[in-house]
């Protein structure tokens, strides 16, 4: 057994954040990371982060509020306001912060922090730093995190990574602890502490084509569902409208912000063509883009029947070199088109995930000693569609406030403290199951089936979606379950750096996730943000103004609703 | 539809007499990448075979490798403008775990030694710091370095003395050199100057040659070079 007074799960921007406001106030941590800190997804996020800052000379009228009405009018009404107003509210405080900890943003003529505009807002609000806003901001905090390191006398900051977190341990319903796999050893291990974080990311790999890295798989937030915390608003998932053909490697909204234009095959700027985009045109928000994108696929108007082009050629050299220069490397390196010269190819693709592990506005969740912060929770800031730049602040605001929330209930503890008898029963039934999955000896293979599993995603709970498709789609992932507890281990059975055992754990929670995806989907009979139902294609406010709540069972999830938190806008009509 | 041979290193420190290659056949097909290849490997025919990745975008510098004589990022290399075989080492100057993982830590620890982070002195102000764009433009480079370690893995010095700063390091100190809203020159000057330092550098440029990213760490190590020499003249920088 190992005891930390605090553990955050995940070295991603939320985490690292985490990680530094719980130091900050004297609680001795630990980061345990599936890969080390740097390496974490949040590193690629270009575009950039959202805070009412007013630097852009069309932004001085820019306000907070403002800031937080283009949030909940982005969300479709969804998000819950109170939230909104806090994440809104702190931003401008926690983009000073990075800045003082060294983050290299761009700059305006007057030496602040540059911002441009971005998707649904009203003003040029996303700070930025070039095309690489996130791994600035990533590299910034895990520096922090060195500078804490340094200066702690008795490990109070201590980093873990290459550990696997697999199941929470909990003592008459409380969080207090993990058991994780150690990746270099592949022996489990079980940690005690007084609270646990979790800043395990987005889900995106459940679909095939995604923006999403490799490791970004539903585990982080299955871990808290198997254990009994409901997912909220799974269905709602965001799809970019530009990711490049092939590999979906995003280019960054801020292509359009920066004024690229969408072409059809003929040539024309379609966005004019639809009602929702015509005044916005190519700065629509992410939804209606990614929609009228998949519109003008089906009108025979794309390319291969499959694409469309975004073209930054008329920016110049000059200013694609300043502005987007690692879109250009990855359209050389990864697609061999120089975008100074050729338009880009681009088609939508799984991107963010809106839903996540249930949380009050202090990142709590329902399970005692266990928060959640980031893109693995759902607060819910986001609604049914984020706003570009509103996650990278969702990710430090939510890391710091969960942090704080965190270290303000371990002092707030009675009795606390190592439980060497806790620790070794949920190790011994976390090394039981992993015995149990090293012998499994079916004739299906872990991989097939999550390669079908992303695959039946990817052409049934896309962009549009209807009855049909969802049901069939359900009835798919069942038959997936099935065929999954057929699978045979197939791998190693030395444990050292076996993916293998990992690979059976995300695919695992996949499913699962999936599922939950998938029947939050169905039971939505309405359209909102980025569930758009073709059988049901209005918002349906009477009916569905709430949060879906899926509660895990081993066959299947089972919903329920909580209220939308309201205040000072009512619900509209959404128009741009 | 032709087929690509990947020979990949495989060894286990702990159970094997000494590393071998072994040969996988796989399809070609436009566009795959010697990351895409390994997991394919991995997923269909050899679920032991172990290497790290994760963006599979070359941001996250997780996928360093020696790949066909040179250090690349799996990610980013397409097997089509590789030939017919592919060959795949692990990094050099690291010692490998298994197969193509190695521990990194000796490269973090010379990364955590040069004081990685900005350090502006007290009392911050209300708002952002003010920095000029051309200030700002000094950063370029420096902060696009994705920490992969091809350079340091590459570089003869590390070869020899382990404890020597390394291109990655030097690039990351020099950063912070140039950063206006950073106060601590002559320590990072000292930092970077001692025994195991800057000045053991040989000039041979091999680390720039190999950067993923066309990124110029020998040019970060003149600067410290020179910014060591102007402390001593008693120049300002
Ligand atoms: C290509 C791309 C571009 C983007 N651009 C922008 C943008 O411009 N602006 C914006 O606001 N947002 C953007 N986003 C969204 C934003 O980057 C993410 O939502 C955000 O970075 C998520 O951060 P996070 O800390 O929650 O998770 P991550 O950065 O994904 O970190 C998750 C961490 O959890 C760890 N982990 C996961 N599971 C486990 C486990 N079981 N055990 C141990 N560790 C685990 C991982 O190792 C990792 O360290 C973009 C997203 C993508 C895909
Ligand atoms: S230039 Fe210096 S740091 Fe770079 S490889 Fe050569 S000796 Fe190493
Ligand atoms: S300087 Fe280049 S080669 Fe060296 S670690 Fe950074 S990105 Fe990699
Ligand atoms: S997988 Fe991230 S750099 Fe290659």
């Amino acid at each position: 057994m190992r005891y930390f007074q605090s553990i955050v799960v995940g070295g991603g921007l939320a985490g690292l954040r985490a990680a530094i406001e719980l130091n900050r106030n004297n609680v001795p941590v630990a980061v345990m990371t599936r890969v080390h800190p740097v390496r974490s997804h949040s590193g690629a996020a270009q575009g950039g982060v959202n805070a009412a800052l007013g630097n852009h000379e069309r932004g001085v009228y820019d306000s907070v509020e403002k800031h937080a009405f283009d949030t909940v009018k982005g969300s479709d009404y969804l998000a819950d306001q109170d939230a909104v107003s806090r994440m809104c509210g702190d931003a401008p405080e926690r983009i000073y912060e990075m800045e003082h900890w060294g983050c290299p943003f761009s700059r305006t003529p007057e030496g602040k922090i540059a911002q441009r505009p971005f998707g649904g807002a009203g003003f040029p609000r996303t700070c930025y730093a070039g095309d690489k806003t996130g791994m600035v901001m990533l590299h910034t905090l895990y520096e922090q995190v060195v500078r804490f390191e340094q200066a702690s006398e008795r490990n109070e900051m201590t980093v873990l990574d290459e550990w696997v977190v697999t199941h929470l341990i909990t003592d008459g319903g409380v969080c207090r602890g993990v058991v994780a796999l150690d990746l270099r050893t592949g022996a489990a291990e079980a940690f005690i502490s007084e609270a646990v974080i979790f800043g395990t990311g987005g889900s995106g790999r459940v679909y095939r084509n995604s923006t999403n890295a490799l490791i970004s798989t539903a585990h982080g937030v299955a871990v808290p569902y198997w254990a009994g915390v409901p997912l909220k608003d799974m269905e709602f998932v965001q799809f970019h409208p530009t990711t490049l053909v092939g590999t979906n490697i995003l280019m960054t909204e801020g292509c359009r912000g920066e004024g690229g234009y969408l072409l059809n095959k003929a040539g024309e700027r379609f966005m004019a063509f639809y009602e929702d985009s015509k005044k916005a045109m190519e700065v629509a928000p992410r939804d209606i883009t990614a929609r009228n994108i998949m519109r003008e696929i089906a009108a025979g108007r794309g390319f291969e029947n499959s694409y469309v082009h975004l073209d930054i050629r008329h920016l110049g050299e000059q200013k694609i070199a300043k502005k987007l220069p690692g879109i250009r490397d990855i359209c050389v390196g990864f697609l061999g088109i120089d975008p100074v010269r050729d338009p880009i190819p681009v088609q939508p693709g799984q991107h963010y995930s809106m839903g996540g592990v249930d949380t009050a506005t202090d990142g709590s969740t329902v399970m005692k000693g266990l928060y959640a912060a980031g893109e693995c929770a759902c607060v819910s800031v986001h609604g049914a569609n984020r706003l570009g730049g509103n996650s990278l602040l969702d990710t430090v605001v939510f890391g710091a406030i969960s942090g704080k929330a965190a270290g303000e209930y371990i002092a707030g503890l009675a009795s606390s403290g190592p439980n060497a008898k806790l620790a070794d029963d949920a190790l011994r039934k976390a090394k039981a199951e992993i015995d149990a999955v090293i012998s499994l000896e079916g004739a299906e293979s872990i991989s097939r089936v999550r390669e079908d599993l992303a695959a039946l995603m990817t052409e049934k709970v896309g962009v549009f979606r209807e009855r049909e498709g969802l049901s069939a789609a359900l009835d798919g992932v069942k038959a997936l379950k099935a065929r999954f507890s057929k699978a045979g281990f197939g791998g190693p059975r030395g444990l050292k750096y076996n993916f293998q055992v990992l690979n059976y754990y995300e695919t695992r929670a996949n499913l699962d996730v999936a599922e939950a995806i998938v029947a939050g989907a169905l039971a939505r009979e309405e359209s909102r943000g980025s569930h758009s139902r073709t059988d049901f294609p209005f918002r349906d406010d009477g009916r569905f103004l709430k949060h879906t709540m899926a509660h895990f069972a081993p066959d299947g999830p089972r919903l329920d609703y909580e209220p939308v938190t309201l205040g000072k806008w009512e619900p509209k009509e959404r128009k741009y | 539809m032709s087929k690509v041979t990947f020979n990949v290193f495989r060894f286990d420190p702990e159970t094997d007499a000494g590393p071998r290659y072994q040969r996988y056949e796989i399809e070609q097909a436009p566009g795959l990448t010697v990351l895409g290849g390994l997991l394919e490997i991995q997923a269909k025919t050899d679920p032991s075979l172990a290497f790290r990745s994760a963006c599979r975008a070359a941001v996250c510098g997780s996928c360093a490798m020696h790949i066909n004589g040179q250090y690349r990022l799996a990610c980013e290399m397409q097997t089509e403008m590789l030939g017919a075989t592919v060959t795949v080492r692990p990094l050099g100057h690291l010692s490998v775990i298994k197969d193509l993982v190695v521990e990194m830590k000796p490269f973090w620890d010379r990364y955590k030694e040069i004081k990685p982070y900005l350090m502006p002195g007290d009392n911050p102000p209300e708002k952002e710091f003010i920095q000029s764009c051309d200030d700002r433009e000094k950063l370029d480079g420096g902060i696009d370095c994705i920490l992969c370690s091809c350079c340091y893995n590459s570089c003869p010095v590390v070869g020899t003395d382990p404890a020597y700063v390394g291109p990655a390091a030097a690039l990351k100190a020099d950063r912070f050199l140039r950063d206006s809203r950073d106060r601590a020159r002559e320590e990072r000057l000292l930092l970077t100057g001692g025994d195991h330092g800057v000045w053991r550098c040989h000039t041979v440029f091999s680390c720039q040659e190999v950067c993923p990213k066309d990124l110029n760490p020998t040019g970060a190590i003149a600067d410290l070079k020179l910014g060591a020499i102007k402390a001593k003249l008693g120049l300002r920088s």
